[in-house]
């Protein structure tokens, strides 16, 4: 992963001017102090999260300093059954995926096509394009609801449908500056031989810049999927029908309305969480060798 | 800008651009949907939100044709003497003076000691970024447990427990709340600044510590000036967070309480817009959470953005 430029120690990590290319490594004191640092912020990371599967796995849950560690006696799978008759696991899942699968989509065909002609391709108002680009990075989405809800679940009609929920998504603008990064990065000589052979446009995207490209497209992958994944707002505004939320959405009316009539209300909640949790981290892990720091930086910054 | 300006002139070397004006056409179908895009979800709303909030706009039955006088200011006058309003304007701002320095100190702290060749390197990156990509509505869920009044931080603090409870303490409820956001969006923090490092020239190090500076020395001199457009963007995208924050009040504090000392303004906006009806009372809200942002950005990058 984040190759051997970004492993070197940038900073120098030595007083002495004879001794700074030591790597810090070679100098104990320091990297003590740096494990320590980054151990504490590990632990204050990741706590939250074990202690989220331990709860989910409780019969009845144990908030003293013990209930950190399982217990095997008060070891159960019973909260994930309570959450699943609540709402159902499964249902809430598909709608999530659903949801998630069509932004998707929408960022894969339509966002490639807009970050090859941003650029690849010369047309006028690209400038006006790309400056665009940028400005609705700082557009906070969620200023826009009460437009977008007018407009969509009120003008169109599209309440309670997948539909309503992707549109406001559907080509991520992050993906799209990811991509023309990428293609802006790719040799210009590459186009024009596959020009000069005669190949299309839609060819030398489809042939020669998507298969280069695969890196920026996993990264994009990555930060489109869990935005609509574990996006609440939105869904939540469009979706009435229990039939149709997706597990966000649904694991927050629980959160809200139902938990008081659990059995084990924290154990329920937990299993939900975890249940939530996990395809975005396991989508994320599976991936993370891909997702190096500079295609979000370089994403980010533009 | 460069296509429109060869297209309209005849320069003189004109082989390249003659050759690319079969592909101009090519390129603006590319774009097409995104435009689109831009227009019916971005521009078209911005639009929308504007002329709502000069109008009484009210939700009707589909189809049925009401009357929504145009009501000049009448939404901003009354938005800005409501007292729950101002609240969360309030709160939000408690919310930035928290999250913005907690996340801009602890993400380059951070960064700087994950900037090197350390064993575990890997790990700590991973774990950094669980949280940012983990869904709010999980993460929510344990931080109820974890600071619920009988939950595992009171019993750690035992006496020392705040006597009502964080979430439902009106004093604590905006702070945690703040600091959940920062722990939550600080991997992808780190992230950022850990790219902006790799572009702080390693001379100004090497210079530094020939001029006797300790690594604090070199930390504040070196690394805090030489990505500070790495910071100015931080700052923004912090603050964009707490324009936008709304799951967090709506589940922590259950929609904001106690008595709305943790309500944010996109959740006045639903309790109005969607709740009460009255969307064109919420559009004048979001009207002036844009501008607030705006030139809460804009003085962040006069304080920042120079070089």
């Amino acid at each position: 992963m984040a190759s051997a430029a970004v492993e070197a120690p940038s900073t120098a990590p030595a007083e002495e001017s004879e001794e700074h290319r030591t790597p810090p490594a070679a100098r104990p004191e320091r990297s003590w102090v740096r494990l320590v640092l980054l151990a504490v912020g590990a632990f204050a990371f990741l706590f939250p999260f074990y202690y989220m599967i331990i709860g989910s796995l409780q019969r009845d849950p144990e908030p003293g300093p013990g209930g950190a560690f399982p217990n095997p006696a008060n070891i159960t799978l019973d909260n994930y059954e309570s959450i699943n008759s609540s709402i159902s696991l499964l249902r809430s899942l598909v709608n999530s995926g659903v949801f998630t699968g069509g932004v998707l989509l929408g960022t894969l065909v339509f966002g490639l096509l807009a970050g090859y002609a941003l650029a690849v391709l010369e047309w006028r108002g690209r400038g006006a394009v790309f400056a665009s680009l940028l400005l609705v990075q700082i557009i906070p989405f969620q200023l826009l609801m009460i437009p977008l809800y007018v407009m969509i679940v009120r003008s169109y009609g599209l309440a309670d449908s997948y539909l309503g929920m992707i549109v406001p998504f559907a080509i991520n603008s992050v993906a799209v500056l990811i991509f023309r990064q990428f293609f802006l990065a790719l040799p210009r000589d590459l186009f024009e031989a596959a020009r000069i052979d005669g190949a299309s446009e839609l060819q030398i995207l489809w042939r020669i810049a998507i298969p280069l490209a695969k890196p920026a497209i996993l990264t994009a992958v990555i930060l489109t999927f869990i935005g609509p994944w574990n996006e609440f707002l939105w869904p939540f505004l469009v979706t009435k029908e229990a039939d149709l939320q997706p597990l966000a959405v649904s694991l927050a009316n629980y959160i809200s309305n139902l938990a008081g009539r659990a059995a084990n209300p924290f154990g329920a909640i937990l299993a939900g969480a975890c249940v939530l949790a996990a395809p975005a981290v396991a989508v994320f892990l599976a991936f993370q060798r891909h997702f190096i720091s500079s295609d979000l930086g370089s994403g980010v910054k533009g | 800008m460069s296509a429109t300006s060869t297209a309209d002139r005849p320069a003189p070397p004109r082989s390249r651009s003659s050759q690319r004006a079969g592909r101009s056409r090519i390129g603006p179908l590319f774009i097409a949907p995104y435009v689109l895009f831009l227009v019916a979800i971005f521009a078209y709303p911005v639009g929308l939100a504007v002329y709502m909030s000069f109008h009484d706009y009210f939700f009707a039955a589909p189809g049925a044709i009401v009357d929504r006088p145009f009501t000049g200011l009448d939404n901003y006058a009354e938005a800005l003497q409501d007292s729950a309003v101002l609240q969360s304007f309030g709160n939000v701002a408690i919310f930035l003076v928290i999250n913005v320095p907690l996340t801009v100190a602890l993400a380059l702290v951070l960064a700087t000691a994950l900037n090197a060749a350390i064993p575990f390197r890997t790990f700590f990156r991973v774990s950094y970024y669980v949280p940012y990509i983990t869904a709010s509505v999980a993460v929510v869920g344990v931080w109820l447990f974890l600071f619920n009044g009988a939950g595992l931080i009171n019993n750690l603090l035992g006496p020392l427990a705040p006597a009502p409870s964080w979430f439902v303490n009106s004093t604590l409820a905006m702070p945690l709340i703040a600091i959940y956001v920062s722990w939550k969006q600080l991997g992808f923090f780190v992230l950022l600044y850990l790219a902006a490092l790799q572009n702080v020239p390693k001379e100004l190090y090497e210079a530094a510590s020939i001029d006797g500076a300790g690594r604090l020395r070199q930390f504040m001199s070196v690394t805090v000036p030489g990505v500070r457009p790495a910071t100015f963007l931080v700052t923004l995208l912090a603050t964009i967070t707490g324009a936008n924050l709304f799951t967090e009040p709506y589940l922590l504090t259950g929609g904001g309480g106690p008595n709305g000392a943790s309500a944010s303004p996109v959740l006045v906006m639903y309790q109005e817009g969607i709740q009460q009806g009255n969307a064109g009372y919420a559009a004048a809200i979001g009207i002036i959470l844009i501008v607030s942002v705006l030139v809460l950005a804009g003085v962040q990058r006069l304080v920042l953005g120079r070089k």
